[in-house]
């Protein structure tokens, strides 16, 4: 079966060619919706709660520019491999989709074990989920979105595996595309996040 | 040539139900779960009543006391009124709309498991060392460690659980109305009750977050360690109440507009005239969800967020009585001048009309901040929003359910019965509530056990007990309705009612596919045109061809089952439990990414045989 679909000429836009890839795209879109609310409550509960360090490490003593400028850095490139791999996708080209895809899940790879790096060296410094509500707020914030990368990490890669066979077709199309959509999305809140936790946090002192 | 297969699996009883990835049978899966958690939480209600009948009596006890009223309304909110509304839309707006399907099948029968699990998950803390007892609201700090039991953990998981299943749900009918439409079918001419549907969606995508977020925090708070909402280091009370009432109040409105639209289907069939001002209708719609998203804080108040903040939250809310209104005025316009009947469904639909407008004015009343200072968290505001949800809400499940039970179920419900049920719980209803507005304002506390003697509250409360009997005699007459219905042997035609809408189109219960050709709609009202016009039917918008379906699938009652063994992993803190379930989750949503579903197809000659007759 696999075969037989992927020799028929895919139509343009195969993502969105059926009414299956129509419903998951705008779907899509509204579970991102949904995902904004989540991270929107979060971001609000983070500020909330940022100057409150109850004698712990505060932002300040630990953030370090440097680090967060490779992670922002890898991510951000990888935000770009994956629009190059939604491009090939709207030229028909698995070859070049897998291998964007694939510089893609390695570039997030590493923003995660930047991540990992990050949070084991704060605890060190004295900075667990029960130290202070700044760190809960920190840790779940930033968690989350580091949790989303995993995941989309995972997801990836499982599609990437399961198009060797399958192949690219009106089926498999929409899930390259959504998959990259919310690559996007996850960078997308990663530029709240370096603003409002790091930026932000890094300044110092009480804003207003 | 195609790898397709041709015929349905063959599937039936229980596994059928298990595997169901149809939206008539996930409806009724709904309506059964929904109504075995709203015997739940009014057996909740009795004893609450019970316990309040007379001052001073210990019938249930301090501690049991504010288990049940915290169950009851988790219960009420998230497990009873929640998934009947489902049931509704499951069963009729893909109808409505001329769908042969929804858009994600597969979603929404998971949706409908999530549901179940987490409300299972809630409700076996009776048995497992006692109930959540910090109140629906569940406020930190009384909902943290050093002042409630495990009781709330099963309410934090429960919740998310079933949170999750609703959010998913709610974005299948968005997709499903933008993109399912019949031919001619423009957002113009949809039905009213599609209409509340799709602004409900909207609003659960929308509200329900928020609510995950602060289920999230209270967890870690409560499992991890966390300080959200403890103050000794510097955590912020406040936090979880936003998050809770930013979700909270788009709730109520999720919860009474799927009512709305009964009411305004319900109202123009049996006046046998077209729903009166029918775009001012749909914009009062939008609004009152697009407002319900800004008023959040007039249930905050007395927390001190200042004149300014509570004038206009104040304001906001009272903005909300103009959309209300005009559909209000909308009704009775829509009555005027009728050809009025007046089966078991539309008594409750006018029944609802001035029971809701009260508990619009008293919300109104509660509006006004410093007025609310006194009201607040006294039984003025418990009258309020029973008003609302039950002489609102539940007025307008009754009357959907004797509107199209014959719809989902091919049979009639019995109309004798049927007029009992509704002054039995009419009656009741009245009763209980009403004078809750008096012992509100002579200062009786909501939440307290018990008050004592000759405080001018015994009569009050005894007349209140009374009626919760009156509609729990109510409710037991529906049960017997069911069950009569489900014994008679006379089949429900088509359309029972001389309906308007698209779902009397067709054979009542509707065959798998719904409609054997799609409808080509013609104007608002679709049927109602066509029989104006002089047809028998809908005019079909394609030629009749196979008909392409989901296969059903165990998935999503594994992954929810999944997610059930995690949270018990979560509750008793043991992280081998939690990884087990949430691998087996993984593992299904593995499997279901990999697997494509081929479908299968049903025939031509096949549908001959079971659509066109009956
Ligand atoms: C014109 C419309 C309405 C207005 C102006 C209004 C206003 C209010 C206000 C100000 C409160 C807070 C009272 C307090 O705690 O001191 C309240 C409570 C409440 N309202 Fe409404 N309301 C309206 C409609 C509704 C509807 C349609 C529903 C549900 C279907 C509803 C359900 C509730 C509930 C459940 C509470 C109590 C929450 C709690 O504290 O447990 N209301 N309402
Ligand atoms: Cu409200």
């Amino acid at each position: 079966m696999a075969n037989h679909h992927a020799h028929a000429v895919l139509p343009d836009e195969p993502e969105k060619a059926t009414l299956e890839g129509k419903n998951k795209v705008l779907g899509f879109w509204l579970f991102l919706g949904g995902e904004t609310v989540l991270f929107g409550s979060l971001f609000a509960t983070f500020i909330a709660l940022r100057d409150q360090a109850n004698g712990g490490p505060t932002s300040q003593a630990l953030f370090d520019m440097n680090l967060v400028a490779v992670a922002t850095l890898l991510l951000l490139t990888s935000s770009m491999t994956s629009v190059m791999a939604t491009l090939a996708l709207h030229k028909k080209d698995l070859k070049k989709i897998q291998l964007w895809l694939t510089i893609t899940v390695i570039l997030g790879l590493g923003f995660l074990a930047l991540e990992i790096y990050e949070f084991v060296h704060y605890v060190n410094e004295g900075l667990k989920m029960s130290t202070s509500a700044f760190a809960s707020a920190f840790y779940t914030l930033v968690g989350f979105h580091g949790a989303h990368v995993a995941f989309g990490i995972c997801w990836i890669t499982l599609l990437q595996l399961s198009a060797t066979k399958k192949g690219l077709t009106v089926v498999t199309a929409p899930k390259f595309y959504l998959a990259c959509l919310y690559w996007h999305f996850i960078d997308v809140v990663w530029v709240f996040i370096f603003t409002v936790v790091y930026l932000m946090g890094m300044i110092g002192g009480k804003v207003g | 040539m195609s790898a397709h297969a041709s015929h349905a699996p063959n599937r039936s009883g229980l596994w059928d139900y298990l595997t169901t990835v149809d939206h008539k049978k996930i409806a009724i899966l709904y309506l059964i779960a929904g109504g075995i958690f709203f015997l739940a939480g009014g057996l909740e209600a009795l004893l609450i009543r019970l316990q309040l009948m007379y001052p001073e009596i210990e019938f249930v006890g301090a501690k049991t006391f504010n288990e049940l009223i915290t169950m009851h309304g988790t219960t009420m909110i998230f497990l009873a009124v929640m998934p009947i509304i489902f049931a509704l839309m499951n069963a009729i707006v893909p109808l409505q709309i001329g769908a042969r399907d929804v858009a994600f099948p597969f979603v929404n029968a998971l949706g409908f498991w999530l549901f179940f699990f987490g409300g299972v998950l809630l409700n076996t803390s009776w048995f497992l060392g006692g109930a959540p007892d910090a109140g629906w609201t569940s406020y930190t700090t009384l909902a943290l460690n050093q002042y409630s039991g495990r009781g709330v953990d099963f309410y934090v998981l429960g919740l998310q659980i079933a949170g999750l299943g609703t959010l998913i749900g709610g974005i299948n009918f968005l997709v499903t109305i933008i993109n399912m439409r019949a031919p001619g079918m423009t957002f113009m001419r949809m039905p009213m009750f599609t209409w509340a549907s799709f602004i409900t969606s909207g609003l659960i995508l929308f509200a329900f977050p928020a609510i995950t977020v602060g289920l999230v925090l209270l967890m870690f708070d409560r499992l991890f360690g966390g300080n959200f909402f403890n103050p000794d280091a510097g955590g912020n009370v406040v936090i979880w109440e936003h998050l809770f009432w930013i979700f909270g109040h788009p709730e109520v409105y999720i919860l009474i507009l799927p009512a709305f639209g009964i009411i305004s289907e319900v109202v123009s069939t049996f006046s046998r005239k077209r729903l009166f001002g029918y775009s001012s209708m749909v914009f009062a719609t939008a609004l009152i969800g697009f407002l319900g998203f800004m008023v959040w804080a007039h249930h905050m108040f007395t927390t001190g967020l200042g004149a300014i903040a509570n004038t206009l939250f104040g304001l906001a809310t009272m903005l909300i009585a103009v959309p209300t209104g005009i559909k209000i005025f909308n009704w009775l316009l829509t009555m005027w001048g009728g050809q009025i009947r007046f089966p078991t469904a539309n008594l409750f639909a006018v029944g609802f009309i001035p029971t809701f407008t009260i508990g619009g004015m008293t919300g109104v009343m509660l509006a006004v901040p410093p007025a609310d200072y006194q009201y607040h968290d006294s039984y003025f505001v418990v009258a309020h929003f029973h008003y609302v949800i039950v002489g609102g809400l539940v007025f307008g499940l009754f009357s959907g359910l004797y509107y199209w039970w014959p719809k989902m179920f091919g049979k009639m419900l019995n109309e004798t019965i049927g007029k009992w049920n509704f002054w039995t719980f009419f009656i009741g209803f009245h009763l209980t509530f009403f004078p809750q507005h008096f012992l509100g304002l002579m200062g009786m506390p909501r939440r307290v056990f018990t008050y004592l003697k000759d405080q001018n509250l015994d009569m009050g409360n005894f007349i209140s007990t009374i009626g919760a009997f009156g509609m729990t005699i109510g409710t037991i007459l529906f049960l017997i309705n069911v069950v009569v219905a489900a014994k008679s042997s006379k089949r429900a035609p088509a359309d029972p009612w001389d309906g308007r809408s698209l779902e009397w189109a067709i054979p009542s219960p509707p065959p798998e596919y719904n409609f054997v050709q799609t409808p080509l709609v013609r104007g608002l009202d679709a049927l109602w045109v066509e029989k104006m016009a002089g047809n028998k039917g809908m005019t079909p918008a394609e030629p009749i061809g196979d008909i392409h379906m989901p296969s059903p699938s165990f998935l999503p009652f594994l992954m929810s089952l999944g997610l059930f063994v995690a949270g018990y992993g979560f509750i008793y803190h043991n992280y081998v439990v939690v990884v087990i379930g949430v691998l087996a989750t993984f593992a299904c949503m593995f499997t279901r990414s990999v697997k494509d579903d081929p479908g299968y197809h049903i025939h031509e000659d096949e549908l001959e045989e079971k659509g066109v007759k009956a």
